[in-house]
């Protein structure tokens, strides 16, 4: 088990190295001059030559790449060729405020998805099953953009009892544990959790009917286990598929999304990539992309860590 | 699960909780009465504080003309005619009289900073310095590239005395009063106490404007609070507050607003004014300098060289189902200007509604039913000041496709099209357009008329994207730019304008009336007919 943890952790070295190169071509095969979507179209060519000595876009790529990520090892992140500011701070002050709503998400979406498809896969065939799977598929068909539109012209224009935007009253930016931050976690939250909802709904259900179905389920009926004994190790050989979607689907929500952050302006890295790719703002786009592909690098080791500890197999593999 | 009956029950009771909540925090005595505006902004971020603002003139409108002055203003209390220029940091200025290639510039005495340091010629010298002088340690390239294009005319400056600047030009150019309002006064002591840092600067900037920023939270919101101590007492704010968010989707700004979340927001999406007024809230508008055209390109092969197909495009298209389109926000455009302006001039080619016209200029041009005019125009989804590109491109290609104009459209992101309306009609990334749809500020005379105009200015050298050259034109040009009185140089303009629209040199379609949205409790605003407008009349009522 040791073994194969620290085989895991060294594999992140080349995945994350990786990552960063993938990440820089990827931002600077778009086309366009990386500043045109911050100068004025008719600023002076020697203005513009000096902003690209500035922020180093006049050297070759590669080295552009090794100062980069020269930088990126130090912590520093470079500066935001739009605003002037570091974007480590910048990631610095988004991170959390998309955790938080990624945390509030992941525990009502994965609580609700378990349920639903536990239930359903429990009872296949059944009317519970029906509408946990038409529940499953209503949630992953949903364009949830469109979804926050709708709860926040029902519960904050029409019943005006939830707010329609920001992460605190006053457009306050700091987070805190009260009622007041609370109430504008509700929308976004209940908008983000649909889809993780749904997909977690629809590989339980999966899992659960697939294992429910092998022989060691009637061999534990026939020594005259009790379902919810039954249940229990059903949910045990279930756990490591569904856990690889949650944590796929936990990545998917620690990037924040562009979309629900933009309707309901909250000030995450969602709404700080919006930002980014409006502006072209190359050093704030790079430095995104990177953490939200570290987020998915380190939930994978996570989750294989926590495959592994579940069911040892996965470790001799 | 639980029965339905009992969730219905308790979504009651956790409705009737948060209504209760939210009355509490929306109830008189709360932020309203205490003179606090929250205006929902359509820029993604806060416009950067260090001085020259970015984010177009919405930066200019709730950032830069907010905590700075320039040396000359603009009139934001006239509401029934474009703005002018007023004294602004400069009580008076004027060229030489005996070499208009120098500008001498009187400064306003008795003018303090935010910070308290007094601003004088060393100030302004501190600021172009900013923003030309390349081996000035204040020298911001950041800063240079969001205005220098704006004032090409200025070559040098000088201190004559304390409260005397002199400026020397490259040709004499009577428009540099309406260049140099673009540049803003930061405070050169500010910036050596907080380390010589622009960056740093912006955290806490100092300005000689009606409004100082007393917080600044990145992608959230910025905190503005009266300067009392501002010269001119006219434009001390009467408000105690104005907070200004960024919210960039239209829907969500729409939202915010009818929730109570803002007081304010700035352009509604135009199928959501009806319903926003249905709740109350009042709509306020004006004309203002901008234009909604499509920019021509004159290169071998295009359709457009031919004047004749020119007027019948503009003469094809239905302006009054476009302004139906928007919600009746907008105004027909008859040219570059609109009637009336100083620099409408005296057109005799009438852009109106005309099918039949049009069919026939077409027909003069060789063109009808079984041989349409075909031509690619790149337009945009969105954008600043593009309104609803989309809707409105598809209406205007139908119209043309009446008088035999097969039009095909390039869509683009915004960034996208301006990149190519940069690189002009002969670059091979505008992919054959010849034509293309950017709106424009008519505000200068610089912005409205020269940059597209003048023969030099094609790519690299500016955006006279479709390579217009006409050497009776640059001479109109240069004569207005040499007019020793305003009245001279309005007559000159107005003469560019006449040629432009008797030659039908783009096809204009509408003006913007900048619709704003906002809470009955907002009182004292007077829309300007201007991209900038002043928050310091406005006050909320108890």
């Amino acid at each position: 088990m040791t073994a194969y943890i620290l085989r895991r952790l060294l594999y992140v070295l080349p995945i994350a190295l990786g990552v960063t190169v993938l990440v820089f071509s990827l931002v600077h095969l778009a086309p366009g001059d990386p500043l045109n979507a911050v100068v004025a179209p008719d600023a002076p060519k020697e203005v513009v030559e000096q902003l690209k000595r500035d922020y180093g876009f006049d050297k070759p790529l590669p080295v552009q790449y090794f100062i980069w990520l020269g930088r990126t090892l130090t912590g520093d992140l470079g500066t935001s060729v739009a605003t002037g500011r570091s974007v480590t701070e910048a990631l610095r002050a988004a991170v959390p405020n998309t955790l938080v709503l990624a945390a509030g998400a992941s525990l009502l979406g994965f609580t609700l998805g378990c349920l639903f498809g536990g239930i359903a896969g429990y009872y296949q065939g059944t009317w519970i099953d029906k509408l946990s799977t038409a529940i499953a598929i209503t949630g992953v068909s949903i364009p949830h953009y469109w979804l926050g539109i709708v709860l926040v012209i029902v519960f904050a224009v029409e019943l005006n009892t939830l707010p329609a935007m920001g992460m605190g009253p006053g457009g306050s930016s700091a987070w805190a544990w009260d009622i007041e931050h609370m109430k504008h976690l509700v929308l976004p939250v209940v908008t983000l959790s649909v889809i993780p909802m749904g997909i977690v709904t629809r590989t339980m259900r999966a899992a659960m009917a697939e294992i429910l179905s092998q022989e060691f389920v009637q061999t534990l009926r026939a020594k005259g286990l009790r379902s919810y004994q039954v249940l229990a190790h059903v949910v045990k050989n279930a756990a490591p598929t569904v856990l690889a979607v949650l944590g796929l689907q936990l990545g998917y929500l620690m990037g924040g999304s562009i979309l629900v952050e933009t309707v309901f302006s909250w000030p995450g890295t969602g709404f700080l990539l919006n930002d980014a790719i409006f502006r072209r703002d190359i050093p704030l786009l790079q430095g995104t992309i990177l953490v939200l592909a570290m987020f998915f690098v380190v939930l994978n080791l996570m989750v294989d860590i926590l495959q592994s500890a579940i069911d040892p197999r996965m470790a001799r593999t | 699960m639980l029965p339905i009956a009992r969730r219905r029950a308790r979504a009651r009771g956790l409705t009737g909780a948060l209504l209760s909540a939210a009355l509490a925090i929306t109830a008189p005595g709360a932020v309203h009465a205490q003179g606090t505006l929250r205006l929902g902004m359509t820029a993604a971020d806060i416009p950067v504080s260090f001085g020259q603002p970015d984010n177009g003139f919405e930066g200019f409108r709730y950032m830069g003309l907010m905590v700075y002055d320039a040396l000359v203003n603009w009139d934001l209390t006239a509401v029934d005619r474009p703005s002018g220029l007023v004294p602004g940091l400069a009580e008076s200025w004027a060229p030489n009289p005996d070499d208009a290639t120098k500008w001498t510039f009187k400064l306003r005495q008795g003018v303090k900073f935010h910070d308290g340091s007094e601003f004088n010629a060393d100030a302004v010298l501190f600021n172009f310095d900013k923003l030309f002088k390349q081996d000035a340690p204040q020298y911001s390239a950041r800063q240079a590239s969001l205005v220098n294009f704006r004032i090409p005319a200025v070559k040098s400056w000088r201190k004559v005395d304390d409260h005397t600047v002199e400026f020397t030009l490259h040709a004499a150019d009577s428009f540099f009063p309406y260049q140099i309002c673009y540049i803003v006064m930061a405070s050169p002591a500010a910036w050596e106490q907080t380390g010589k840092d622009w960056n740093e600067f912006a955290k806490t900037p100092s300005g000689t404007g009606p409004w100082r920023l007393t917080k600044l939270v990145p992608r959230e919101r910025a905190e503005f609070e009266p300067f009392k101590e501002h010269w001119d007492k006219t434009r001390v704010p009467k408000l105690d507050k104005v907070i200004t968010f960024p919210i960039p989707d239209p829907n969500a700004r729409t939202n915010a607003l009818l929730s109570g979340q803002v007081d304010w927001i700035e352009a509604p999406a135009p199928d959501a004014i009806p319903r926003i007024k249905q709740q109350g809230f009042d709509i306020v508008s004006n004309q203002y300098p901008h234009v909604w055209p499509y920019h021509l390109s004159f290169i071998e092969g295009s359709i457009w060289n031919d004047e004749r197909v020119r007027k019948a495009a503009n003469l094809a298209i239905d302006r009054d189902g476009i302004v139906q389109l928007l919600g009746g926000y907008a105004v027909p455009a008859k040219g570059h200007v609109s009637p009336g302006d100083a620099w409408w001039g005296n057109p005799s080619f009438d852009i109106k509604y005309d099918p039949e016209a049009a069919k026939k200029l077409m027909a003069e041009a060789g063109y009808g039913p079984s041989k349409p005019a075909k031509t690619k125009i790149l337009i945009s989804a969105s954008g600043s000041g593009q309104m609803l590109p989309l809707a409105m491109n598809e209406y205007i290609q139908q119209n043309l496709k009446e008088v035999g104009i097969e039009v095909e459209f390039e869509v683009m992101e915004w960034q996208s099209l301006l990149d190519r309306w940069r690189a002009g009609s002969k670059s091979p990334d505008s992919a054959g357009g010849h034509a293309i749809n950017v709106s424009y500020t008519t505000q200068d005379p610089y912005s409205s008329f020269t940059r597209f105009l003048r023969s030099d200015l094609h790519a690299p050298n500016g955006v006279n994207w479709g390579y217009y050259s006409n050497p009776e034109m640059d001479e109109m040009l240069k004569n207005a730019s040499l007019a020793k009185t305003d009245a001279e140089r309005d007559e000159w303009l107005g003469k560019v304008h006449t040629k432009e629209v008797n030659e039908a040199l783009f096809i204009w379609v509408v003006h913007d009336v900048a619709p704003r949205a906002m809470s009955k409790k907002v009182k004292g605003f007077a829309q300007a007919r201007n991209w900038f407008q002043s928050l310091t009349p406005v006050y909320m009522e108890q």
